[in-house]
């Protein structure tokens, strides 16, 4: 499991966890999260992320 | 053709560039910025003491690499001066001019600086972009302490992240508490305690009068209720206004800031502006979320299919880790009440007009994770 950090606020993303509100699942892997998701952050697209070790 | 040109460089400016690109790569592109032009996300810039990083290294792109990927010209530290409208010319600081077909403004907000006394008001920094978190970084190399002046959003999370970088912060607002003009009160006081328990010294209720050279390299600042704070050095903090005084001087319309439409038109049919600097609808929002949602319809617009920004649920992170935050404020123009719960550092505060609708809310400690679900919950901005 992976987390990925929006590079323009800092939000992650957490695989483990997903975004159940989001109706993505805990364990939802980065490639299988539609192409048009943006970050509930700042609106920005998934492009804009990063993998982050943490 | 003539250009669009864009004055600003910032994420406002830059995601106008990446969203119009992805539309019409034929256009030709000019990007005016008055700073060194690298891409950077200014939220990461409210969090850099705490992961060590240095502007250089929270830049993303340099200038010649965003003309390269993006096929447009970026012209760096270039002034405006004055829009010639009838001309449809840009008037440079060096005097020469620069012609647009239709013009973007995206140049963002100026920092308030309140009149401040005293023989240092020199050695005040603000941070409001790269450059200047750039420099305050230089400032504070080999410093312990350093005054806030101002409890916003800026101001709080300053204070939160020189913390974490290992500095002494106090902090000074005016209004008796965190972030007033975005919290109900019980939320302030979480923001506050979690503020204080990680050890920032907060000061409400007094002004910073006069800042004066002390002894030993410090600063001495004189509160306007009598007490006195040695620092070693200052960051003022204590608002943003938008940037619209050569839109007036040009004729446009402007309130609090340019007056735009739903298609961020301003009061010129080839003038258009986003972000900091604009008023769309009434709405001044100076986030990144509305920002995103211009860039995105402004793109399309510029690409020849006129499209109105649509705002939807737009919550506001504020980056205190030492009580997480979340804030969606209600609209200026609904009546309604706050109804809060607060145990500790927890806060759920909701905002209901006056049918019992939920218009806003704001979420500390752990009822951050409520955010998405409360969401669903609130008609959107402007739909």
């Amino acid at each position: 499991m992976k987390k990925w950090e929006c590079v323009v606020c800092g939000f992650i993303y957490d695989e483990a966890e997903g975004l159940p509100e989001e109706g993505i699942e805990p364990g939802t892997k980065w490639e299988d999260i539609p192409e048009d998701w943006v970050c509930p952050d700042c609106g920005v697209g998934k492009e804009d992320f990063e993998m982050v070790e943490i | 053709m003539d250009p669009v040109v864009i004055v600003g460089s910032g994420l406002a400016g830059f995601n106008v560039v990446k969203e119009l690109r992805k539309l019409d790569s034929e256009t030709p592109v000019v990007m005016l910025t008055a700073d060194d032009g690298r891409n950077y996300s200014k939220p990461m810039l409210s969090n850099g003491f705490t992961k060590g990083k240095s502007a250089d290294e929270l830049a993303m792109l340099t200038p010649e690499q965003v003309a390269e990927q993006y096929d447009v010209t970026v012209r760096t530290f270039t002034e405006v001066t004055a829009i010639d409208r009838e001309a449809h010319a840009l008037v440079l600081g060096d005097g020469e001019r620069q012609s647009y077909g239709k013009l973007v403004l995206a140049w963002g907000a100026d920092v308030f600086r309140p009149p401040i006394e005293g023989d240092a008001t020199d050695r005040i920094y603000s941070v409001n972009d790269l450059m200047d978190y750039g420099r305050f970084r230089q400032e504070l190399e080999g410093k312990q302490k350093v005054l806030v002046m101002g409890g916003g959003l800026i101001g709080c999370e300053f204070a939160n992240d020189l913390t974490n970088g290992g500095f002494t912060v106090e902090l000074v607002e005016p209004v008796g508490r965190c972030l007033p003009q975005l919290l109900p009160e019980p939320a302030s006081e979480a923001v506050a305690d979690g503020l204080r328990e990680l050890g920032v010294t907060l000061h409400f209720g007094p002004l910073v009068k006069e800042v004066n050279h002390g002894d030993a390299g410090k600063l001495v600042a004189s509160l306007s209720d009598g007490a006195t704070i040695e620092a070693d050095a200052v960051l003022s903090a204590v608002g943003l206004r938008p940037r619209k005084e050569l839109a007036e001087a040009a004729g446009l319309d402007v309130n609090r800031g340019i007056l735009v439409d739903r298609q961020l038109r301003t009061s010129d049919p080839d003038i258009f502006a986003l972000g900091d600097c604009a008023e769309v609808e009434g709405h001044v929002l100076p986030y990144v979320l509305p920002l995103m949602a211009a860039a995105r319809s402004l793109a399309k617009t510029l690409a020849g299919e006129d499209t109105p920004v649509k705002y939807g649920v737009m919550p506001v992170t504020i980056k205190t880790p030492a009580c997480p935050t979340v804030v969606l404020p209600p609209p200026e123009n609904v009546d309604g009440d706050w109804e809060c719960e607060a145990d500790g550092l927890n806060v759920r505060a909701l905002y209901r007009d006056s049918e019992g609708q939920l218009r806003g809310y704001a979420l500390t400690g752990d009822h951050v994770k409520e955010k998405l679900q409360l969401n669903k919950e609130v008609p959107p901005l402007m739909a």
